[in-house]
């Protein structure tokens, strides 16, 4: 191969068509490069913005044994914040900056999380369904075409198919419980069904990025099958658990061998992306006042690791540290 | 081998170490989605969660752990009033777990090389906590001497919590410890971390004026009540619901 602009190209269109992963000394279109920092900053952005609505349920935790589950997911979900970043940055664009776009609105979380967890029942729902759906969008991206992000996505999605099966167990525990835990369940499946179905994004006639990202193998499905196969899965898991998917039009297509379902509100969908949702407002302040008031801790970290490499501080014995903001 | 039969654990000793951890899990779960690095979101949560996995063994040896944590009053609670402490900022969080860390850290050792009901536990505890000091006692460092922002809210922190150290060198029934050598050793680690942090062991009083009692003894602090309603309330709101 040619060492020219157009050779460089054309391995990477002949990596890409035969399934081999770009890695990140390889020369890559910068359109590509975009695509790829856009698409994991902003699923970076809603694991960490994520945490929030289901943080708001740790101190009130029902059981013990509850508290546990909730604390670790919400632990994982840091986790996968940072195992994302760190793919980000492979691209050559650090965390500081991406949290700036992010503190900034001039990237996005997941509009999923613009909406409030009012009951407990919502935890489960959100473990079920939002989920559900991140895990059925997420597991194509684990042969996507990008080597750090595919190998990220592996370890997200054996934890994420965790994260669902505890939110379907914690609402087969409220749907058999007492009326007042099985009402609980019904209301917060109600609210959470169609925000769910939004998460795979705009009709496929609509979406923006969806062409280009499925030639580059970013992407694998396309939205409103993904969204499909989602529906899919649910409909005999919500008999399971003796829950209603709160769609009248939801019924067995014998013809398609698939569900049919009916209209998803996208105007709903549009104005809590464009910020008017319940929660937008709430999780972009708490985000920015979280990095905010810790900014002294990370100043000071930085300002003891500089003493520490100018040898003014004596080095520790034997003891990782964390230079996190160094 | 010991094949002598395992004595019921002191219910008053196996409340004051499992309230402990359980409250002290509580407050650093408040942390979840506030911590000033990510990184630190994943190790205040691990802290957390190792706290309450000791929390619901020790309270399962005597008696039902949800019943213990959810149905109890405030004043039948045991823990120590350091652990309900609020989180304030960073540093008074930081202050509280090397406190505490150090006092559970030498508390364990002792409690593990025993020959009681809570020997297991505490040899399985012991590394846990080492890693609950050791990160303690590097935040300690990093804030003491980073900026002199840092120094400053972390010697206000340190001295803010030094009237809660006191009490948990007071005996617990059913424990058997040499609490002059814990409260020695545990003097001598603080010490020792807090100079090479720049910092000093604060001199203040170590207990509160008022003798009425401390955590021990179920009197506590006014932010503990808010904690545990926050705490009790799903739960006491479903009697006998299982979750």
């Amino acid at each position: 191969m040619e060492t020219t602009a157009e050779g460089f190209e054309a391995a990477f269109d002949a990596a890409v068509a035969a399934d081999e992963r770009i890695e990140p000394r390889d020369w890559m279109p910068e359109a590509y490069r975009a695509s790829l920092v856009r698409q994991i900053a902003q699923h970076a952005h809603s694991e960490i913005i994520g945490m929030q609505p289901e943080a708001n349920w740790i101190s009130r935790a029902p059981s013990l044994r509850r508290k546990a589950i909730l604390m670790a997911k919400v632990q994982d979900e840091a986790g996968h914040g940072l195992y994302l970043y760190s793919a980000a940055e492979t691209l050559g664009t650090g965390r500081e900056e991406l949290l700036d776009k992010l503190h900034t609105g001039r990237q996005k979380y997941s509009s999923i999380f613009n909406y409030p967890t009012l009951t407990w029942a919502d935890v489960g729902a959100i473990g079920w369904l939002v989920d559900g759906a991140a895990i059925t969008n997420q597991v194509p991206l684990c042969r996507c075409s990008y080597g750090p992000y595919a190998r990220a996505m592996v370890r997200i999605c054996k934890e994420e198919s965790f994260h669902q099966r505890q939110g379907y167990e914690l609402l087969l525990a409220l749907s058999n419980g007492t009326p007042a835990q099985h009402e609980m369940a019904q209301d917060a499946v109600n609210r959470w069904w169609w925000p769910s179905l939004m998460m795979f994004g705009p009709p496929d006639d609509e979406s923006a990025h969806s062409a280009q990202s499925m030639a580059w193998k970013i992407k694998r499905h396309s939205n409103d099958e993904l969204r499909q196969r989602f529906v899919d899965i649910c409909v005999p898991q919500a008999e399971a658990l003796g829950l209603a998917l709160p769609d009248p039009d939801l019924r067995w297509n014998e013809e398609r061998g698939r569900h049919d379902f009916g209209a998803i509100d996208w105007a709903e969908f549009r104005e809590v992306l464009k910020g008017n949702g319940p929660c937008n407002e709430q999780r972009i302040t708490q985000r920015r006042r979280a990095h905010e008031e810790g900014a002294w801790v990370r100043d000071a970290a930085a300002a003891y690791a500089t003493k520490r490499r100018a040898g003014s501080v004596p080095a520790e014995d034997g003891v990782r540290m964390m230079e996190a903001t160094a | 081998m010991n094949d002598a039969p395992v004595t019921a654990p002191p219910r008053a000793a196996a409340l004051a170490l499992g309230d402990d951890a359980l409250v002290l899990s509580h407050r650093l779960g408040e942390w979840a989605g506030h911590a000033p690095v990510l990184e630190e979101e994943v190790a205040l949560a691990n802290i957390a969660l190792d706290l309450l996995g000791q929390a619901r063994i020790l309270l399962s040896l005597v008696g039902d752990e949800d019943e213990l944590a959810y149905l109890r009053e405030e004043r039948a609670f045991r823990n120590l009033q350091l652990v309900e402490q609020p989180n304030g900022d960073f540093a008074q969080t930081i202050a509280r777990q090397l406190y505490f860390s150090t006092y559970q850290l030498f508390l364990y050792r002792q409690l593990a090389a025993g020959d009681s009901a809570f020997t297991g536990l505490a040899a399985k505890a012991v590394k846990e906590v080492a890693y609950h000091q050791d990160h303690a006692a590097h935040w300690t460092l990093r804030l003491g001497d980073g900026t002199a922002e840092s120094h400053e809210r972390m010697a206000r922190a340190c001295g803010a919590l030094w009237r809660y150290t006191g009490e948990m060198f007071e005996p617990v029934e059913g424990l058997e410890v040499d609490w002059r050598a814990l409260e020695d050793s545990w003097r001598e680690s603080v010490a020792g971390v807090l100079e090479r942090a720049t910092l000093t062991l604060p001199d203040g009083p170590r207990s509160g004026a008022w003798r009425a009692g401390a955590g021990r003894q179920g009197l506590h602090t006014e932010p503990f009540g808010p904690m545990l309603a926050e705490m009790q309330h799903l739960h006491r709101s479903h009697p006998g619901a299982s979750w």
